[in-house]
């Protein structure tokens, strides 16, 4: 199943926030969209879930989401947003029960999402016992459990220091070469974009508009933590940033 | 560097954050009945200042083994328990759709401001009139009082719940029932039961003025009974068994809390 957005555009009053952005988000790649803080790409991820309605253009899904996925598009969140009074498998459950899965066929699946996070010793423990890095891999099982066709990760790791944020990439990268994922990833860190990005998307501030887009041929595999490889993509990315981020900082809020 | 002199760096960091002491609670307590105690023996206080506590607990115990303490008690319990339990189901309900539905807020939340402030003894006469002089008014006032705290609490409750939980929810596809039970009511609860202290400390009050009017048994007609007789002993008695009552539900909400709201950090 890929995704296609077409002329997406959209204006909060008289103040246009995005322009014209025309993508398209193919199977079993991760598509990192960078941009400098305002330019909209929260919101174009919110588009993309059917979270918010864009004013212009259109999200489409080309082909059919996979038999057994039960949430084709599913969201991991910056803030973690697990149920603090739920515990670790009850958080998982909770997208589970609404689709009739529980007892034998829950646990299944929560025992192997909870496996392939490395969480399995946590089943019981609650929210407020988990560090960060775990909360968000809390969060990764739960979108793991529905089947998505397509990730949309809202700077999912912006909220981790940086070692946390260096384990949780190699678990992303480990995720995906063993069973490949489409994803949609949104931050405003290039490493994290050059680490996990097949294609970065770059966007330019306010009005938000495609300005550049990226493509990182080396196997995610292959990339690691000091690549010089990585690292001239990074600088490049900079460079076509640098500017941008430099005016949408100096730009007065509109609130 | 070696001759230039040393000074520790002097601490200011401290203050600012009150801790819970154990027993410092009861020991102001004890410290204030024997001031009274010996101020009544000794006679600086006058008899009719106020009663030795000693006395106070002594007709405490009169009333105990009389069995009429739960003669009086029992009804009080019942009617609190009958109109709390109307008011504060109630006013979860109707605070929960003025909390989800835009109608049902722009609708009520004025109706609700306008009644808030009634004081509700007022409106006593006026429920006898509705309900009757026997238990029917006393549970539609016990109830009307919990209602409006009840009300506003649980609205505030449900706006404050967190709504990326929400959004999360919605990404999932879950239901909207299944939203409103799984999240926004869980998230609500430590909300609604803070304001559960505030309504049924006022369940309290208002018991003790319906039983003033018109009821043969209960702790306001007991309390009324000593005041028009001046006999500041039995008075006293009967603000104790108040006091404590409210010790006692404060106690049963910590209770839940703990119990249910465990998930806190």
């Amino acid at each position: 199943m890929d995704i296609r957005l077409e002329g997406i555009g959209h204006s909060y009053d008289d103040f246009e926030v995005m322009r014209d952005i025309t993508l398209d988000i193919p199977n079993q790649q991760i598509i990192c969209i960078v941009g400098p803080s305002g330019c909209g790409k929260s919101t174009l991820l919110r588009f993309i879930g059917g979270l918010e309605r864009p004013q212009r253009g259109q999200v489409l899904q080309v082909g059919d989401a996979p038999k057994d996925c039960l949430n084709p598009l599913t969201y991991i969140f910056q803030d973690f947003a697990l149920l603090p009074w739920r515990t670790v498998k009850g958080n998982i459950s909770l997208v589970l029960e609404d689709h009739g899965i529980r007892s034998a066929a829950a646990r299944e699946i929560i025992d192997d999402v909870l496996a392939r996070t490395r969480l399995t010793d946590f089943a019981k423990a609650l929210p407020k016992q988990l560090s960060g890095g775990m909360k968000q891999r809390v969060a990764i099982a739960r979108a793991l459990a529905v089947k998505p066709a397509v990730m949309l990760m809202d700077e999912p790791l912006s909220a981790l220091d940086s070692q946390t944020r260096e384990l949780l990439m190699d678990d992303l990268v480990n995720l995906w070469s063993r069973q490949p994922f489409t994803a949609v990833y949104v931050t405003h860190n290039l490493a994290e974009a050059v680490r996990l990005g097949h294609k970065v998307v770059v966007l330019s501030r306010r009005p938000g508009q495609i300005r550049e887009i990226v493509e990182i041929d080396k196997p995610l595999s292959e990339r690691a933590f000091g690549d010089a490889d990585l690292d001239a993509y990074q600088k490049r990315l900079w460079n076509l940033m640098r500017d941008e981020a430099r005016a949408a900082d100096e730009e007065l809020l509109h609130v | 560097m070696s001759d230039t002199s040393k000074r520790t760096v002097a601490f200011r960091g401290g203050g600012f954050a009150p801790k819970p002491q154990a027993w410092i609670g009861v020991m102001v307590f004890v410290v204030l009945i024997l001031v009274a105690e010996w101020g009544t023996r000794a006679g600086w206080i006058s008899a009719l200042t106020l009663p030795k506590p000693s006395d106070v607990l002594e007709t405490f115990r009169q009333l105990y083994s009389s069995g009429l303490l739960f003669q009086h008690l029992g009804p009080s319990l019942a009617r609190l328990a009958v109109g709390a339990t109307l008011g504060v189901s109630i006013g979860i309900s109707v605070g929960v759709l003025i909390g989800l539905f835009s109608y049902i807020r722009s609708g009520l939340v004025p109706v609700i401001a306008a009644i808030f402030p009634i004081p509700k003894i007022a409106l006593l006469p006026l429920f006898v009139i509705w309900f009757g002089i026997g238990e029917g008014s006393k549970y539609a006032l016990i109830a009307f009082g919990t209602f409006t705290p009840t009300v506003v609490a649980t609205y505030g409750a449900v706006d404050n719940v967190d709504r990326t939980l929400i959004r999360m929810g919605q990404s999932f596809g879950l239901s909207w029932w299944s939203i409103v039970r799984k999240i926004i009511l869980p998230g609500a609860l430590p909300g609604i039961l803070s304001g559960l202290r505030i309504s049924l400390s006022i369940a309290i009050i208002l018991l003790v003025a319906a039983e003033m009017l018109g009821a043969q048994y209960g702790i306001g007609a007991y309390i009324l009974e000593a005041g028009s007789l001046y006999d500041l002993e039995r008075l006293f008695a009967g603000v104790v068994i108040l006091s404590l009552l409210g010790v006692v539900v404060s106690a049963v909400i910590s209770f839940i809390e703990r119990r249910m709201l465990g998930w806190r950090s």
